[in-house]
């Protein structure tokens, strides 16, 4: 306990000291850092505050010292956590190595990968995109296409890629590829990293109902990775690739947490709580004169508390180092589907004034609702659909028989 | 916050898990139900239960208790929920001993605690009077007189009300009618002349009663706590139920989900498991996922009641948080444990139909969901 309380008032006064004022605020759309080889700062205290965070390796606390991690316990990194959030310092970097490949790669990696891949992602040098979606391959992930041949030293890939999050911003891509045609179709899948650089890559950016375009068609042309490139056993890459999405189903069921006081992540403005937006469009003082939506909101926000604790209790039942089982399922499920809940009642209540598009009578809050609800919808979908979620409990967790063989789907 | 249960905790979960399966088994309802049974719980079981501890968990030390908070006395409750078990752990335990323990002079006290966690007192708790939960909504009086008061009026849902020896009565000695201000609590001997006490007999076949005051007199020691003040002190021991009724509620939802994935792995139509269909398979993850968040919300307000630093309201929003949550997904759990046992779900021999309905009186009591999602959204200022 001692040594604990001693880490807590040090990292304390490490955090005083070195988190810079204007990272102490609630964080902005546009201030997210991703990091990469182009790297984009629109607040430069932003640099500052990762290059600090990431030289004692706290971008990715729980990591080995070895790889440029921070080496802290489960319990350290639990008062850590608590000690950012008491100043509300926003997260230093934003990164899929960080929530989806770092973990599998510490768990199947060789050294040599780790050493090389892990430190950048520590210090976000190095951006990464997932390879996995194909047009014919969705929730039936494991019938993935896109081909690698081992030519000598490399693997010759080629086929096609869909709604391949930020690939056109992407340094990296850790994707599926088959790599055995001739056995049934989990069997044949292997897992390999390579540089988005590479010759034979066209990404082309697809526009969401949003108005953004996140994501990219991408496209493989007799690109070359490097044979040593491939992570875990050749054939092997369907366990890696189901461990990754049970890391990232726990990264994306955050969407379902309200963030400190407020019910929408990170703003102080009139629509930060569903009931303080829904009374000052109605001009209520005092109490919600909207009985229905009253209660509409009551029940949300005890809902949006039980998965918070729920989320808590998961972290505090997990075992150092065991990292997200097939709960991670639920809390995605439940998360996307409270998310894309806290929207739709967010549009009631600012009714018309959650309806435009752009330019005059909004300002801009709602104008970012409008669109904030719009991408709510993919909540749902990315990382596996609810429908999929719903399968993986029912056959991981309650062990239901399975005739359909639902196997095919990317469970 | 402590979200999962301490060593000591889980073995107390264990060992009552233990008695209640093999001493206690819903077959103990069931029979108390076909033989009519007069008092309503069997007192065997309830001198096994006393000799446990059970009376005495959640009562510190000085009283005779065991001091080991209301997260104890909630894995009890829980394990009780699993069987059904009918017994004066709420009436007496969860809701006469906290109310004695947290509103009671310290003479009241050190005469009653010792008493319950004995067993040689039930206790009652009479609070409401119309068919929905509303706990300043008091219209029974007790007007003073010389030495004494005299109560007057009726009181409805009164769980163990004809066999408790004591009934804790929330009156009105001034005050309109559904104001805080002006409610007073006594203890009323179950003896006193003017008293009438009418067992109703409920749809989960567990004791409660109607009770009638004309003109019962009371000494003025009999009161609990401070005239015209008790509310706040009495919304805090309702909390304290509220949760408890919930982790209740918890056991009782796990077994009937345990019992519906049992059976969805053994009924067999169109020549394959029922639980292979994706229709009932999508509504049991729902479910599975409902009751997950359900048992964060009781560890987290068990927890709460035995962390000394967490304030009045911040224990009302848990406990609201708690019962509205519970009273949903038990709904939900309830209906589909019937649907998915198809006919057999709604005989009388089958055990499903115990649980339906113990849910709906669960639910009710000490209010259902949407008294606490507006109570949550009071308290929360919209
Ligand atoms: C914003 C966004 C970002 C994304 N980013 C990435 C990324 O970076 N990298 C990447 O590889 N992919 C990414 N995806 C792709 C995502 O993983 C897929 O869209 C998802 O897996 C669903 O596949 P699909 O679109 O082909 O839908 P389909 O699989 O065709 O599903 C259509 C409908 O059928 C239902 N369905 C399918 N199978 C079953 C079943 N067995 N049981 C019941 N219902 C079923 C689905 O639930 C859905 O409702 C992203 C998607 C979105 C929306």
């Amino acid at each position: 306990m001692q040594a604990l309380d001693d880490f807590r008032s040090s990292a304390r006064v490490w955090l005083e000291e070195n988190c810079p004022q204007s990272m102490r605020t609630a964080m902005v759309q546009e201030e997210i850092v991703w990091g990469g080889r182009r790297p984009h700062y629109e607040n430069p205290e932003s640099k500052v505050w990762l290059d600090r965070l990431a030289e004692k390796g706290w971008t990715c606390p729980t990591w080995p010292q070895e790889y440029g991690g921070g080496g802290l316990s489960k319990e350290q990194t639990i008062i850590l956590n608590e000690e950012l959030r008491r100043i509300n310092a926003r997260p230093g970097l934003t990164s899929f190595g960080i929530s989806m490949l770092g973990p599998v790669l510490l768990e199947y990696g060789s050294h040599e990968q780790k050493l090389e891949h892990l430190p950048k992602i520590v210090r976000g040098e190095i951006r990464w995109c997932q390879g996995y979606s194909e047009p014919g391959s969705g929730s039936d992930l494991a019938s993935l296409k896109t081909k690698a041949e081992l030519q000598g030293d490399h693997y010759l890939i080629n086929g096609s890629k869909i709604w391949t999050s930020y690939a056109d911003k992407a340094d990296w891509i850790f994707c599926l590829v088959r790599t055995d045609f001739d056995v049934p179709k989990h069997a044949g899948i292997s897992f390999i990293l390579f540089d988005m650089a590479s010759e034979g890559i066209t990404t082309k950016p697809i526009q969401l109902i949003s108005g953004a375009s996140p994501f990219c068609e991408t496209f493989f042309d007799d690109v070359k990775a490097p044979k040593n490139n491939l992570v875990g056993r050749l054939n092997d890459g369907w366990t890696i690739a189901k461990r990754l999405l049970q890391h990232e189903r726990t990264m994306i069921s955050s969407f379902g947490l309200a963030s400190g006081q407020s019910d929408r992540g990170g703003t102080t403005s009139t629509v930060a709580s569903l009931e303080g937006a829904a009374m000052h469009y109605r001009g209520d003082k005092g109490k919600l004169s909207d009985l229905v939506l009253r209660d509409e909101i009551a029940q949300f926000k005890i809902d949006s508390t039980a998965f918070m604790l729920t989320s808590q209790r998961s972290i505090e039942e997990s075992k150092q180092g065991q990292g997200p089982n097939a709960t991670s399922s639920m809390l995605k499920n439940y998360g996307c589907e409270l998310n894309k809940r806290r929207y739709e009642i967010l549009m009631k209540a600012l009714g018309s004034q959650s309806l435009g598009w752009e330019g005059e009578g909004f300002n801009a809050e709602e104008l970012l609702v409008t669109r904030e609800w719009l991408r709510s919808k993919a909540n749902s979908i990315e990382g596996g659909t609810s429908e999929v979620q719903l399968n993986v409990i029912a056959k991981r967790v309650l062990g239901l028989p399975d005739i359909l063989s639902m196997s095919k789907t990317n469970q | 916050m402590a979200l999962v249960l301490n060593e000591d905790q889980q073995m107390l979960k264990d060992s009552a898990k233990n008695f209640c399966q093999q001493s206690s088994p819903l077959s103990v309802l069931r029979k108390l139900r076909d033989t009519n049974d007069e008092i309503g719980f069997d007192t065997q079981i309830w001198q096994q239960m006393l000799s446990l501890g059970w009376a005495g968990i959640a009562v510190p030390e000085t009283y005779g208790g065991f001091n080991f908070g209301y997260s104890g006395l909630g894995v009890v409750l829980e394990e009780s929920g699993r069987t059904l078990t009918s017994s004066p752990l709420i009436p007496s335990v969860l809701i006469g001993a906290t109310a004695i323990n947290e509103i009671g002079s310290e003479s009241q006290k050190l005469e009653l605690l010792p008493k319950i966690i004995a067993g040689e007192l039930l206790l009652a708790l009479a609070v409401d009077e119309q068919a929905t939960h509303s706990p300043s909504n008091i219209t029974t009086t007790a007007t003073k007189t010389d030495k004494t008061y005299l109560i007057q009026g009726k009181k409805t849902f009164v769980l163990d009300g004809h066999v408790a020896d004591k009934l804790i009565v929330v009156t009105r000695t001034a005050g309109g009618t559904d104001k805080e201000a002006g409610i007073t609590l006594f203890l009323v001997d179950s003896d006193s002349p003017g008293l009438e006490i009418k067992r109703t007999l409920m749809v989960d076949n567990r004791n409660s009663a109607q009770v009638h005051f004309d003109d019962v007199e009371v000494p003025s020691e009999a009161m609990l706590g401070e005239e015209g003040n008790g509310f706040i002190a009495l919304d805090r021991v309702l909390d304290i139920a509220r949760i408890g009724i919930a982790a209740e509620m918890l056991g009782s939802i796990q077994e009937l989900f345990d019992r519906i994935i049992d059976y969805l792995k053994q009924r067999e139509q169109f020549g394959v498991l029922i639980g292979s269909f994706q229709g009932l398979q999508h509504r049991a993850a729902t479910m599975y996922s409902e009751i997950e968040l359900c048992k964060s919300t009781v560890r987290a307000a068990l927890a709460a009641l035995d962390n000394p630093d967490l304030d009045r309201i911040e224990i009302a929003e848990l406990a609201s948080i708690a019962k509205a949550k519970l009273s949903e997904v038990y709904f939900l759990v309830s209906n589909e444990g019937v649907q998915m046992h198809g006919g057999i779900g709604m005989t009388d021999e089958f055990d499903i139909g115990f649980f339906i309905k113990r849910a709906r009186v669960a639910q009710q009591f000490l209010g259902d969901a949407t008294f606490h999602r507006d109570r949550y959204a009071t308290l929360k200022k919209f």
